[in-house]
C-alpha cells in the first residue's frame, strides 16, 4: 500500500478533482503536464538553483540539545524558518512560478489567510516580473496588516474577499472564481496540499525537498536516514507533506500530525479537522472537512491564522483514516506556551503555527533514544503582536 | 425526466428560470414556483443553497448566504416541495453543489427527489467520471436525469462524451465565467453558439450564464433550444419580491 497519490489524484478514498466543468481545462492542462515538466533536466536545474541561491537551501537540521535534555529524547529541528520570507511556503511558490512559466502563463493568482503564502507568491512574482493578484478575506486583511503591506511593497495587488465568512476559505473561493473567469493566461498558485488534483500531489512534490534533505542530513548526524518520528503542524498540510514525503511508505518512521484545537475540541472554536471533520468536498477535493450536518462548510478557529482552515489535504485525511498517521490536537494556550519555551531554550522564536508542533512533548512521551524530527515550518516575526498581546510582554 | 423531454420536444424556445430556495424569504420557494408556472416559464431550476458556491458570481452567492441565514436546509426544501406535483406540471430541476447532497446521502437524496416529482439534478462540481463510476445507477434507478455543463473551452471530444452520457439536455455555459459575470454577448460567444449548433448533438442545448433580458435570451436561443436566467431573476426578486414575477417573465419573450 502506498500513501502517495495515485494516477487520478486519490489518496485512498480522498482527493480527486470535484470541479465544475469551467475549471476542467485549467486543471487538465496542469494534470497532463506537471509531472513531465517537473522531471525535465532544465526544470530541475532551475528549481534547485533558486532553492539554493534565492531561498537559502539546504536549511539546517539542528540538534536541539536543551529541548532534548528537557524532554529526555533526541529532538532535531528542520529549520524551514530560515527560508527566504520566513517559512516553507516559498518552496512551493518557487516550484509553481517555474511551472507557470513553462506553461506560458503571464498572470498569477493566489489565496492567502495569514498572508504567508501571499507574501511567498508576491515574492516569486516580483522575482520573475509577473503580474500577481492575491485574494485575502476582508477580515484577515484587517488583522494581518504587516503582511498586506509586504505584498503591496512586492508589487502584488491584494483583493479583499468579501463573500461568505470573509476569511481563508472565501479567499480560496474567490481565487477559484478568478481562475474560472481567466482560464487561459492565468496560473493559480495554491498555497497548500489542498484543492483539486493535481494540486495536492504537485505541492507535496515541491515541498518534498524538506524530507529529501533530512535523509542525508540525518545520515550525517545519526548514521541513519530514518528518524523514529517526523512531526509537523497541519493547516492544509504542506509543511507536513514535505517532511513526511520520503517516509510515507517507510512504516518504521512514525508520522505525527499536529492540528489546532483552538479553545478546545469541544469548545465550538477549533480547527482540529481530523477530530471534528467528516468526509466531504471542499475546494474541489474529497477530504475531511468541518461542516454542518447539512453539508455547509463551517468557519474554524485557531489563534494561528495559518492553521485556520476547515479542511485538510487529502494525503492527511488518508493518513488519519488509515491509521498511518498519529493525529494530536493542541490548544491555543498549549501552543503559545510551547512557542515561548522554544524561544527560551533554543533561541528560536517560532511561528505560532509551528508552536503547535512543539507542544506535543507535554502530551506524549518518547523513548530516550528515539530520534524525533520536527518541522520548524516558520519564524515568529509575523506573530510578534499576538505573542506580545498574549504574554503581556 | 420525461417531463423535461416533453417540454424540449416542441418547436418553442424554452425559458428556464433559476432561483435560490429560501430567498428572499424562507417560505418563498413554493410561491415562486407557482408564479413562474403561471407566467409561462417552461422549466425551473431550484437552487439548493451552499456556503461555498465557487462557480457562482456575487448575486447568487449573496442569495445563498441569505437563504442559509434564513434557515434553508436540504430537508426543509424537501418538506416545502412535498405535494408540489398536485399543482405544478412543468419540469423541476434541483441545482446545487455536491457536498450537501453527499451529506444527505446520494441514494436518499435521489429517492426523495423521485418521491416529490423532481425531474433532474444539476451538480456542477460532481465530475463526469465520478458520476459514471459511482452514481449513475442510483440516479437512473430514481428516474433522475443528470445534466452536464460544457463551456467554450470544452473540447469537441469531451462534448461528444458528455452528450452521450446526457439524457435530457446539455447545459451550455455561455462564456468562461462564473454566473452573472458578463453582460451581453460578443462575437466570441456567438461563434461558440454556432460552433456547438453545428455539432448536431443528440441532446438539445440550453444556454446559461449571462442571460438577463429579451435581447440576450434571443441571441442565446438563435441556435440553442433554450436559455436559463439566474442572476437577473434573483436581482428582480431582491428589488421587487415575488408579486411581480409575471412582469419579469413577460419582459423576456
Ligand atoms: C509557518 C507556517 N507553518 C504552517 C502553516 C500551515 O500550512 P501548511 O499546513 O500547508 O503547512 C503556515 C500557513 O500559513 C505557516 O505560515
Amino acid at each position: 500500500m502506498s500513501y502517495h497519490a495515485n494516477e487520478k489524484g486519490y489518496y485512498g478514498e480522498f482527493g480527486g478533482a470535484f470541479i465544475p466543468e469551467m475549471l476542467f481545462p485549467n486543471c487538465e492542462e496542469l494534470r497532463q503536464n506537471y509531472v513531465q515538466v517537473m522531471e525535465t533536466d532544465e526544470f530541475r536545474r532551475e528549481f534547485q538553483q533558486l532553492l539554493k541561491d534565492y531561498v537559502g537551501r539546504p536549511t539546517p537540521l539542528y540538534f536541539a540539545e536543551r529541548l532534548s535534555e528537557k524532554y529526555q529524547t533526541k529532538i532535531y529541528l528542520k529549520r524551514e524558518d530560515l527560508c527566504h520570507t520566513g517559512a516553507h511556503k516559498v518552496n512551493n511558490t518557487i516550484g509553481q512560478i517555474l511551472m507557470a512559466k513553462k506553461l506560458g502563463k503571464n498572470r498569477i493568482i493566489a489565496e492567502t489567510g495569514a498572508g504567508q503564502h501571499g507574501v511567498a507568491t508576491a515574492t516569486v512574482c516580483a522575482l520573475m516580473g509577473i503580474e500577481c493578484v492575491v485574494y485575502m478575506g476582508e477580515i484577515d486583511i484587517a488583522r494581518q496588516a504587516p503582511n498586506v503591506a509586504r505584498m503591496k511593497m512586492l508589487g502584488a495587488e491584494v483583493r479583499p474577499a468579501k463573500s461568505g465568512s470573509r476569511t481563508l476559505k472565501d479567499a480560496t473561493n474567490e481565487a477559484i472564481r478568478d481562475w474560472i473567469n481567466n482560464p487561459v493566461d492565468t496560473h493559480y498558485i495554491i498555497g497548500s496540499v489542498v484543492g483539486p488534483h493535481p494540486y495536492p500531489d504537485m505541492v507535496a512534490r515541491f515541498q518534498s525537498v524538506i524530507s529529501e534533505e533530512v535523509k542525508w542530513q540525518l545520515k550525517e548526524k545519526e548514521g541513519r536516514e530514518h528518524p523514529d518520528y517526523v512531526v509537523a503542524c497541519v493547516g492544509g498540510g504542506s509543511n507536513a507533506a514535505g517532511i513526511y514525503y520520503h517516509y510515507l511508505d517507510t512504516p518504521e518512521v512514525g508520522i505525527i500530525a499536529v492540528e489546532a484545537a483552538g479553545k478546545g475540541i469541544n469548545s465550538g472554536e477549533s480547527a482540529a479537522t481530523s477530530a471534528l471533520g467528516k468526509v466531504g468536498i471542499i475546494h474541489g477535493s474529497k477530504t475531511l472537512l468541518m461542516q454542518t450536518p447539512d453539508g455547509q462548510i463551517t468557519e474554524p478557529y485557531s489563534i494561528s491564522a495559518g492553521l485556520d482552515y476547515p479542511g485538510v489535504g487529502p494525503m492527511h485525511a488518508h493518513l488519519f483514516k488509515s491509521g498511518r498517521g498519529e493525529f494530536i490536537s493542541i490548544t491555543d494556550d498549549d501552543a503559545m506556551t510551547a512557542g515561548l519555551e522554544l524561544s527560551q531554550l533554543e533561541g528560536i522564536i517560532p511561528a505560532i503555527e509551528t508552536s503547535h508542533a512543539f507542544a506535543i512533548f507535554n502530551h506524549r512521551k518518547f523513548d530516550k533514544d528515539a530520534v524525533v524530527v520536527i518541522n520548524l515550518s516558520g519564524r515568529g516575526d509575523k506573530d510578534l503582536n499576538t505573542y506580545i498581546g498574549y504574554f503581556k510582554i | 425526466m420525461n417531463r423535461i423531454k416533453e417540454r424540449l420536444n416542441t418547436d418553442k424556445k424554452v425559458l428556464s428560470i433559476y432561483f435560490t430556495a429560501g430567498y428572499p424569504n424562507l417560505g418563498d420557494t413554493v410561491p415562486i414556483i407557482h408564479e413562474l408556472e403561471k407566467s409561462g416559464v417552461d422549466m425551473i431550476e431550484i437552487g439548493l443553497p451552499f456556503s461555498d458556491p465557487l462557480a457562482d458570481g456575487p448575486t447568487i452567492q449573496e442569495s445563498s448566504t441569505h437563504a442559509l441565514k434564513n434557515g434553508m436546509t436540504t430537508e426543509l426544501l424537501f418538506e416545502q416541495l412535498a405535494g408540489i406535483r398536485k399543482t405544478i406540471s412543468i419540469p423541476l430541476i434541483i441545482m446545487g453543489y455536491f457536498n450537501p447532497v453527499l451529506q444527505y446521502g446520494v441514494e436518499e437524496f435521489c429517492a426523495k427527489c423521485q418521491e416529490i416529482g423532481i425531474d433532474g439534478v444539476i451538480l456542477p462540481d460532481l465530475p463526469f467520471d465520478v458520476y459514471q463510476e459511482e452514481y449513475e445507477a442510483i440516479f437512473k434507478k430514481h428516474g433522475l436525469g443528470n445534466t452536464f455543463l460544457i463551456t467554450p473551452q470544452t473540447s469537441e471530444e469531451r462534448i461528444r462524451k458528455l452528450d452521450a452520457a446526457s439524457d435530457g439536455f446539455i447545459y451550455m455555459v455561455s462564456s468562461a465565467s462564473t454566473t452573472g459575470a458578463k453582460s451581453g454577448f460578443g462575437e466570441e460567444q456567438l461563434n461558440y453558439f454556432e460552433r456547438i449548433a453545428a455539432l448536431k448533438l443528440t441532446n438539445p442545448q440550453i444556454v446559461g450564464f449571462g442571460i438577463s433580458n429579451a435581447e440576450t435570451f434571443k441571441a442565446a436561443t438563435a441556435n440553442a433550444k433554450g436559455a436559463i436566467i439566474g442572476s437577473a431573476f434573483i436581482k428582480h426578486l431582491t428589488q421587487h419580491g415575488v408579486s411581480t414575477i409575471d412582469k419579469f417573465v413577460a419582459g423576456i419573450r
